[in-house]
């Protein structure tokens, strides 16, 4: 089965800064998730390009709160004298939340994560955590033993913890995607959604095709994080809670 | 080797916290909007001083082509002297039925030259036009064309006093909306007064509206009445929303 490697008995611990920055990393991420779907509340839809509005077709709406309604529009006037030329139309009914709270939440918790995200990056670098704990050994990844590894934890037949960052294939694969893809793509995609941001790198703009593809982009990739996130905590109960999270935590 | 990471590790923790009060020094300083002692704010405060510190200065945000015009909502007061809405502007309801020849835009506070502008006034100085994205803090956008002449020009007419700080705009719907002289002098900032090719519709801020590109759209505020620029930054109470919304 799943071999863990054998290392020096000091390294089989997880380290302090590791532990700091998992829990801090842990509430922003939380506060960032629940004020995410707040601002989300005040306008559920979704679209792709620069552009998206009530006025505007959207890729799709979700049904969580009554502002995806339509209707309580009025006073509909064409801004051109074309065919098909764009309208305004005066909104005449109030939205069912306000953002106001949510957005500065997000912000404050986006600090957090960023910072911290920022520590965790370089520490992992220089410490070499990265290199001996989280990225798979180029000889260690076969695609056979990466689709054993994945059947196995489907079928609950989950490798017994060590406590430590001596990671799983699987394990291996799924943090460095979540570590090195997921939350810098919902970092940058969330940047892509300021304005003074964009002003100052229109590149941003380029490479997420527009302000709403990002906030689309934005959506999935943490729609992804929170399915991670359930993911883990299953894992952890499922390799003995109490050992793992002391490991995480208090535990030498 | 074991030592020589240990000491990376330190330093690595020692440089990003270093860092992180470098950038929370500057809350200390009374340069800054107020927190109301909320910790929501110092976020919204730690945002400013970031963006203010480490964006590189005046940066134009992106502007587009006529085709990419879109539909373009209107939300919040949509006519200020709508008998049916709860709140109702008599005097701007007076202006509007004599098609605004009777508005007057006034600048005063820390100014050499404190005066009003008519609307034919405001309309003599070489006029900007731009196509830009209004970003919702709800989250929709809208692509549309703003004419007007820019807020550095009548704030260079009027000759700001050195001491300035910050650019108030009060608004015939009683709203009130301030931005820091970066902001104001933005070649983007402009007081608007044409919409997509012709007058500013009412629903959309007639006669004329502040178009702020780089915040989120709440601070470009409509219906302009008066504005005062001050040393001060003139606390409105914390009524949720940031007041610095660049992101």
């Amino acid at each position: 089965m799943i071999s863990h490697h054998t290392l020096n008995p000091k390294n089989s611990r997880h380290k302090r800064w590791v532990k700091g920055t998992h829990w801090i990393i842990t509430m922003s991420f939380l506060a960032l998730a629940f004020s995410g779907f707040v601002i989300l509340m005040a306008h559920p839809r979704l679209y792709w390009g620069e552009v998206g509005n009530d006025l505007t077709p959207a890729l799709f709406e979700l049904p969580i709160s009554r502002n995806y309604q339509h209707g309580g529009w009025e006073k509909k006037s064409p801004f051109f004298d074309s065919t098909g030329s764009p309208v305004s139309m005066s909104r005449n009914f109030a939205t069912f939340n306000k953002n106001s709270w949510g957005r500065s939440l997000h912000f404050l918790a986006a600090w957090f994560l960023v910072l911290t995200g920022a520590v965790y990056l370089l520490a992992g670098i220089f410490t070499g955590h990265f290199r001996s704990h989280l990225w798979p050994r180029v000889n260690e990844f076969r695609l056979r033993l990466f689709w054993r590894d994945l059947i196995n934890h489907l079928r609950m037949r989950i490798p017994s913890a060590t406590y430590g960052p001596q990671y799983g294939l699987l394990q291996k694969c799924t943090y460095s995607v979540v570590i090195f893809f997921l939350l810098p793509l919902t970092v940058l995609t969330g940047l892509t959604m300021s304005p003074a941001i964009t002003a100052a790198y229109p590149f941003l703009l380029k490479i997420f095709f527009g302000a709403q593809s990002a906030r689309t982009i934005h959506f999935f990739a943490s729609a992804i994080l929170v399915l991670f996130l359930l993911v883990h905590v299953v894992m952890v109960i499922k390799s003995g809670f109490k050992k793992q999270i002391r490991a995480m935590t208090i535990g030498k | 080797m074991k030592k020589n990471q240990l000491i990376n590790r330190r330093h690595a923790i020692i440089t990003g916290l270093t860092s992180l009060t470098g950038l929370l020094l500057p809350g200390c300083s009374k340069k800054l909007p107020p927190t109301y002692g909320n910790i929501l704010r110092m976020g919204d405060v730690l945002t400013y001083v970031a963006h203010r510190t480490l964006l590189p200065g005046q940066s134009l945000a992106r502007e587009y082509q006529y085709g990419d015009i879109s539909s373009f909502p209107a939300i919040g007061t949509t006519n200020p002297a709508d008998p049916a809405k709860p709140f109702c502007n008599e005097a701007y309801g007076r202006l509007l039925s004599g098609a605004f020849t009777n508005w007057a835009l006034s600048i005063e506070g820390r100014v050499a030259r404190p005066r009003s502008y008519s609307l034919a006034d405001l309309q003599r100085f070489p006029p900007r036009t731009q196509i830009t994205r209004h970003t919702c803090e709800e989250g929709w956008t809208a692509i549309g064309q703003w004419t007007g002449v820019p807020l550095s020009r009548v704030l260079n007419s009027v000759g700001i006093l050195p001491s300035a700080r910050f650019v108030n705009f009060y608004a015939y719907d009683d709203y009130m909306e301030s931005i820091d002289m970066f902001d104001a002098f933005h070649p983007q900032t402009i007081l608007a007064y044409g919409m997509n090719g012709r007058d500013l519709p009412v629903p959309h801020g007639a006669p004329l509206r502040l178009r702020v590109e780089t915040q989120i759209g709440y601070k470009s505020l409509k219906f302009l009445k008066r504005i005062v620029v001050t040393d001060e930054f003139v606390d409105k109470g914390d009524n949720g929303w940031a007041w610095y919304t660049g992101i």
